[in-house]
């Protein structure tokens, strides 16, 4: 029964801890612009296969990691650039419209470059499961749990202890005000995509060797970060920590105890009930309030 | 107002004119329609069966077309979605007025397509497994890939050779996998199996630990079927190399392709399922009938298009070649004497099998033609 549980709950953590990583990088772009990049799950896309075409291509697993990281922070830069910024006058319902054709256009790009076909990325560390009470771990869940809380302390940090981090927040917080204490805006918003960009890309090579990869495995991944981003209250850093762990379990224990069929649906409508009764999410009052 | 009119039909009729003059002059190319999930979610059938089409209509055209007249081939790609595929048909019909649609990669799209193929009379093979495609016999509907019924007996045959009597299945929500299930649940009843575990998951699951889990912990369960299609089942082939589950495994048709191998990788050791020859063109035996057409149409395959030939692709293959050869016999284009033409093939040896089609049986192939192969040191051997 426990060893059940147990199983249950680490497939439920690792892929939480992805879902947790995906919609921090919602998270982040929110907060800094009030835009939802549906572009986010093809970071995580770009970080995976990048990773597998250079390590293919001969480039040690470690290096090709930090270029394929490199890699979509670029990209999230570009997208800031030139399909973000050009339409800075426009609304914001208009500039998440610019991120779903820009998620499309870098999927078909993937497409073309790397082909249909699905990719393994090889375990960082050994193939072998490690056995707890019964249960079995996949040692590659370990680098994803260890990565992840590695990105969101370092994000934390780099919120309220660094100049930049607390630009970020300011903008956030209050655009116009920030802009008038000398904080250049734009820049910022740059910033974010390129954060963001970097958090979607290592949750993208972290997680590959479990999930493997394709150039359309951002669609779903994607969704599911969001609506974890969602759960937790969009805008709130732990909120989508937390949304993200919730939704990987529960969809794990509805898989294993209630059954698979309904795995989908309990999580989605887990969604359902939390904006229900709490329409700001689970930790979204918070930033009702800085604002 | 009349002008108008009057001047409209004088330059419709113009054109009209126009083009009867023009397709009077040139042989007129025989239109054959096709719908393939050419990207998408399933664009790993759509793909190489497009490049099959691709190759062969050029092939053909080149050695002087069929009954004298160049084949032309219309394709659109439905993406793996079954309403943009019942809209491709429709234009496939209506405007483009073809003469034979070849195409369906997906049991979805295909079954999507099939009211108005039934209504606009028009013969369509299919190249999607599910038995609902022909089962029960649709007039102007055949298939060619073996059903998943027959998958599931040569399985279900298989474990009872090895004195498996109760089994656990774990099957994808998707059209293949789905279908596959309730295949795979009659006849195991038929046959005398239990089926004492019946799990699922969605195509773009990550992780199937919890479901076969379960399976594991289900008293009695002597071998675990998985039916499937996509990088599902390498999941599940790896989920269950890592719970350590060492009861056999079987895998179904729907992923015999080098790359499962590849995605599997070691975790896939021992495994078995139901393929097509062309998995295994040298281990056939040399009295083998299909030896020749499944390694002609590996190496030409695989030297135009620089990648590794597909089961899938075979599909397109056969349906290519039987809506020529039905062509042929009819002696024209006519599409009721096509739709006959096709009902009466017999013995026309393809990649997936020898066909021998009937006013009762739009498929043709019978359970045999899967050969049972297992995986040993990361390759297909042939087991009987």
């Amino acid at each position: 029964m426990f060893a059940e549980f147990l199983q249950y709950l680490f497939t439920g953590i690792t892929i939480g801890a992805t879902y947790a990583l995906i919609a921090l990088g919602f998270t982040l772009i929110y907060n800094a612009s009030h835009v939802i990049n549906f572009a986010q799950g093809e970071f995580l896309m770009i970080g995976g296969m990048a990773t597998v075409s250079l390590t293919a291509m001969g480039v040690p697993m470690v290096l090709a990691i930090i270029l394929a990281v490199l890699l979509a922070g670029v990209l999230g830069i570009l997208l800031q650039r030139f399909a973000i910024a050009p339409a800075k006058q426009a609304d914001v319902v208009t500039l998440i419209i610019i991120t779903i054709g820009a998620s499309i256009f870098i999927r078909g790009l993937a497409q073309l470059v790397w082909g249909k076909e699905y990719h393994v990325m090889q375990n960082f560390s050994s193939d072998e499961p490690i056995r707890i009470f019964g249960a079995v771990l996949n040692s590659q869940s370990l680098w994803v749990l260890g990565i992840g809380a590695i990105l969101v302390v370092g994000l934390v940090l780099f919120f309220t202890r660094t100049l930049i981090g607390k630009a970020i927040l300011a903008t956030s917080m209050n655009k116009e005000a920030a802009r008038l204490v000398g904080i250049r805006t734009q820049l910022v918003l740059m910033l974010a995509f390129l954060v963001s960009a970097v958090l979607g890309s290592v949750a993208g090579v972290v997680v590959a060797p479990i999930t493997f990869t394709s150039y359309d495995i951002g669609i779903m991944l994607g969704l599911k970060g969001f609506v974890a981003a969602a759960i937790g209250g969009l805008g709130s850093g732990i909120g989508a920590v937390v949304g993200g762990l919730l939704l990987g379990v529960v969809e794990a224990m509805a898989a294993g105890y209630i059954s698979s069929d309904y795995k989908d649906a309990v999580a989605f409508s887990m969604i359902l009930v939390v904006l229900f009764f709490m329409p700001r999410g689970l930790f979204g009052a918070k930033v009702v309030e800085r604002v | 107002m009349l002008k108008t009119i009057l001047r409209r039909t004088g330059k419709f009729a113009a054109i009209a004119a126009a083009g009867l003059v023009m397709s009077a002059q040139a042989a007129e190319p025989i239109k054959i329609g096709s719908f393939l999930s050419v990207t998408g979610p399933a664009s790993f059938l759509g793909d190489p069966e497009l490049k099959t089409l691709e190759m062969y209509v050029e092939k053909i055209n080149e050695d002087g077309g069929v009954l004298g007249r160049p084949l032309e081939l219309i394709h659109y790609d439905d993406v793996g979605n079954a309403s943009n595929a019942r809209n491709f048909a429709s234009r496939l019909i209506r405007s483009d007025r073809v003469d034979i649609i070849v195409g369906g990669s997906t049991t979805g799209a295909t079954m999507a397509a099939v009211p108005l193929v039934e209504q606009a009379q028009i013969p369509f093979v299919s190249l999607a497994g599910a038995v609902v495609i022909t089962t029960p016999v649709k007039e102007w509907v055949f298939k060619t890939p073996q059903s998943d019924r027959m998958a599931a007996e040569r399985i279900l045959g298989d474990m009872k050779d090895r004195g498996i009597t109760k089994i656990g299945l774990i099957s994808g929500t998707g059209g293949f996998g789905s279908s596959g299930r309730t295949q795979t649940l009659e006849v195991a009843e038929q046959m005398g199996i239990e089926v004492l575990a019946d799990e699922t998951y969605s195509g773009s699951d990550t992780d199937m630990t919890a479901q076969l889990t379960n399976i594991r912990n289900t008293d009695g369960v002597e071998a675990v079927l998985n039916f499937g299609f996509g990088q599902g089942p390498a999941i599940v082939t790896r989920n269950y190399a890592q719970l350590g589950i060492d009861l056999p495994f079987y895998q179904s048709h729907g992923v015999a392709s080098d790359s499962f191998l590849e995605l599997a990788g070691d975790a896939a050791e021992g495994l078995r399922l139901p393929a097509s020859p062309l998995l295994v063109p040298d281990s056939l035996p040399e009295d083998d009938p299909q030896k020749e057409v499944v390694q002609n149409y590996k190496a030409e395959y695989e030297a135009r298009w620089n990648s590794k030939v597909s089961t899938f692709g075979a599909y397109a293959y056969d349906g290519l070649m039987l809506a020529v050869q039905a062509i042929e016999a009819a002696g024209s284009t006519d599409k009721e004497a096509v739709r006959e033409a096709l009902e009466n093939i017999q013995g026309y040896v393809g990649v997936t099998g020898e066909f021998n089609l009937s006013p009762e049986d739009h498929n043709g192939l019978d359970a045999d033609s899967f050969r049972i192969l297992e995986v040993q040191n990361g390759e297909w051997k042939l087991i009987n």
